[in-house]
């Protein structure tokens, strides 16, 4: 077991390598350097000269290259030079709200999605059972930015259920529980959005795997001594279907992120996504790199959970 | 003698082929039937409108006197902050996002394929080497790297915008193509061949590809319906086309703006339809296919 998981955090490191250096490379060719607003007409050139050797710019590639993931992997990506401030700090802040609004979807996502695999499954063939293939269906070919920008303007604007932009209203004081449900109100509507979005790959896996483990012999036995049907399925058939769909869980973190530079924009949430998308526009490089990179690890690190949570719930694909 | 086998061979009962099961097929699935129809319509009609009828140059033109100009009989679907004509940017805009998610489906699905059939066929070092490759597309945040590359490609185009986006997206298709010539080069047929002495490349193009054709077809179809989202969710975020080129995301991007998404539905809210339900419409054609790839799912 423990072999596994060392195992699989090793092969991490080769692919942390590579995409470090792909992303390096990329900002090399970012239009730009990092004094681009501090330097106006007057500046000096011989200043300019003085703050590039004082970065570092005119070494060698690969010294750079070296110098800056020493200081990435302590925590430190540079300043931000639209928001003048620690990149570091500067995403920790946003991170956090990324980090509410997916646990949020995937609690609703599994609340959404559960349920109604488990039904259609169950009654198979049904209309149902239609009903739920056709919504995940739907939600499946309905891309991302439609389906938030429906949902904006009839939740948002036309019923004004939901606020439409923001994660909390300024008027209240950080720490207060006023606060702190303005926050989960803000949340709300993002993370709806996200978990219906979402929702398809645990339904369809779902209802299959019941489908299948309902023709299997123990399900035969069970009934053949005369339990009854509702307990066949709690007991019996859906705790062997879930398994498989705790492994779903890493996948689903992973999607969430790339979902996660769309839902931000459109609900004017201030996430990691929202970030990205503002630096691109101001060619912030210090904020893209660190976030690009954070996104390649936290990917990573979702596929590592897929397959550690796999081999606790089927000891067969374990690494010997 | 003659005559006998003539008559024989008339009543004699095939399987169906490939092109009968899927017509068998979409007659069984009214929707998708209906699907098909109406997305060969839509597709024909745009670009006889895009080519043929509408004037890009006095598309684009900006006239200030119609700014959010309301449906009428002037602007069928009223106009946006530049007085330009929605119905028509939507023609246009549908029809770059339909020839940008064809060619990188096309040039995706070309590669994907080769990559596919000489890793599944041969194995060895050359199938370790490029499934290290796809694994490490697979890892990476390519969303973002993608953006990444449009904002740093000198000399933006449309066809720089192709290319960027094919060199993310192929890796799906190389994937499944390889592991179906895995288990298809296992089979007898295939080892009878060899011991036939037959030449690698023709079994694999004579022998295995045709027996993947459907589940390519199948591939090929629901990629596109992905390309389309993928270009049209890039044009929203302004990472896609340029802003001078129609287009159905930056049409829905206007809705960015509050003041255009409470009161100038029009602007936004046609071409987002549009996409939707063109994406449904590829994705039941695509259901269809695959239904008919695999003979336990069919209906007819």
């Amino acid at each position: 077991m423990w072999k596994t998981i060392v195992r699989r955090f090793l092969l991490m490191i080769p692919q942390l390598f590579v995409l470090s250096i792909l992303i390096f490379i990329l900002a090399k060719f970012m239009p730009g350097d990092p004094f681009t607003g501090l330097i106006t007409p007057e500046t000096d050139p011989s200043r300019i000269e003085e703050l590039t050797e004082k970065a570092g710019l005119n070494d060698p590639w690969h010294i750079q290259y070296v110098r800056w993931i020493a200081r990435a992997v302590q925590g430190d990506f540079g300043m931000s030079y639209t928001f003048k401030r620690d990149v570091a700090s500067l995403i920790g802040e946003r991170a956090l709200n990324t980090f509410w609004l997916s646990f949020l979807s995937v609690i609703l996502l599994y609340a959404i999605a559960i349920p109604l695999g488990i039904l259609a499954g169950r009654y198979h063939n049904s209309r149902l059972d239609k009903t739920v293939i056709f919504y995940s269906f739907f939600t499946y070919a309905i891309p991302t930015f439609v389906l938030s920008l429906v949902f904006l303007y009839i939740f948002g604007y036309k019923l004004e259920w939901f606020p439409t932009s923001g994660s909390v209203d300024i008027k209240y004081e950080p720490g207060t529980l006023g606060y702190i449900w303005s926050k989960g109100y803000h949340i709300i509507l993002p993370a709806i959005t996200y978990a219906i979005l979402g929702t398809t790959g645990v339904i369809q896996y779902l209802r299959s795997e019941i489908i299948d483990t309902k023709a299997m012999d123990f399900v035969r036995t069970a009934r053949s001594k005369g339990i009854p049907t509702r307990k066949v399925y709690s007991k019996h058939i859906i705790r062997n279907s879930l398994l498989p769909i705790a492994a779903f869980l890493g996948f689903t973190i992973t999607g969430l992120l790339g979902g996660s530079i769309f839902i931000e924009t459109i609900f004017g949430y201030p996430g990691m996504g929202q970030l990205f998308v503002s630096s691109i526009s101001s060619r912030d490089y210090s904020v893209i790199t660190a976030l690009v990179m954070l996104y390649g690890f936290l990917t990573l690190l979702g596929s590592l959970l897929s397959d550690i949570i796999m081999s606790i719930v089927d000891p067969r694909i374990r690494i010997e | 003698m003659n005559k006998k086998y003539k008559r024989k061979k008339k009543y004699k009962s095939s399987p169906p082929t490939g092109i009968q099961v899927i017509f068998r097929e979409f007659r069984k699935d009214k929707i998708a039937m209906f699907s098909f129809i109406s997305l060969v319509t839509v597709i024909v009609a745009v670009f006889i409108g895009a080519y043929f009828i509408i004037d890009q140059e006095a598309l684009m033109r900006i006239s200030l006197k119609d700014n959010y100009a309301e449906p009428s009989g002037k602007f069928l679907l009223g106009a946006d902050q530049g007085g330009k004509d929605i119905l028509r940017q939507i023609i246009v805009g549908a029809k770059n996002s339909i020839i940008i998610a064809m060619s990188i489906t096309l040039i995706t699905g070309i590669f994907g394929i080769f990559v596919g059939l000489i890793c599944g066929y041969f194995g060895g070092w050359i199938d370790n080497l490029f499934m290290r490759i796809i694994d490490f597309f697979i890892t990476i945040p390519s969303l973002m790297l993608i953006i990444v590359f449009v904002t740093i490609v000198p000399k933006y185009s449309i066809s720089s915008f192709v290319f960027i986006m094919s060199l993310f997206l192929w890796t799906g298709t190389a994937r499944l193509v390889r592991s179906k010539v895995l288990s298809e080069s296992k089979r007898d047929y295939v080892q009878a061949s060899k011991t036939l002495g037959t030449n690698d490349f023709v079994i694999i193009v004579r022998e295995i590809l045709p027996n993947l054709s459907s589940i390519i077809i199948v591939e090929l179809t629901l990629n596109f319906a992905g390309n389309v989202g993928i270009e049209t969710g890039l044009s929203y975020l302004g990472f896609g086309l340029p802003p001078t080129t129609p287009s159905l995301g930056t049409l829905v991007s206007h809705a960015n703006n509050p003041l255009v998404i409470q009161q100038y539905w029009w602007v936004w809210l046609p071409a987002s339809l549009f996409i939707l339900l063109m994406m449904l419409a590829i994705n039941y054609v695509g259901q269809a296919l695959r239904r008919s790839a695999d003979s336990r799912q069919r209906f007819g």
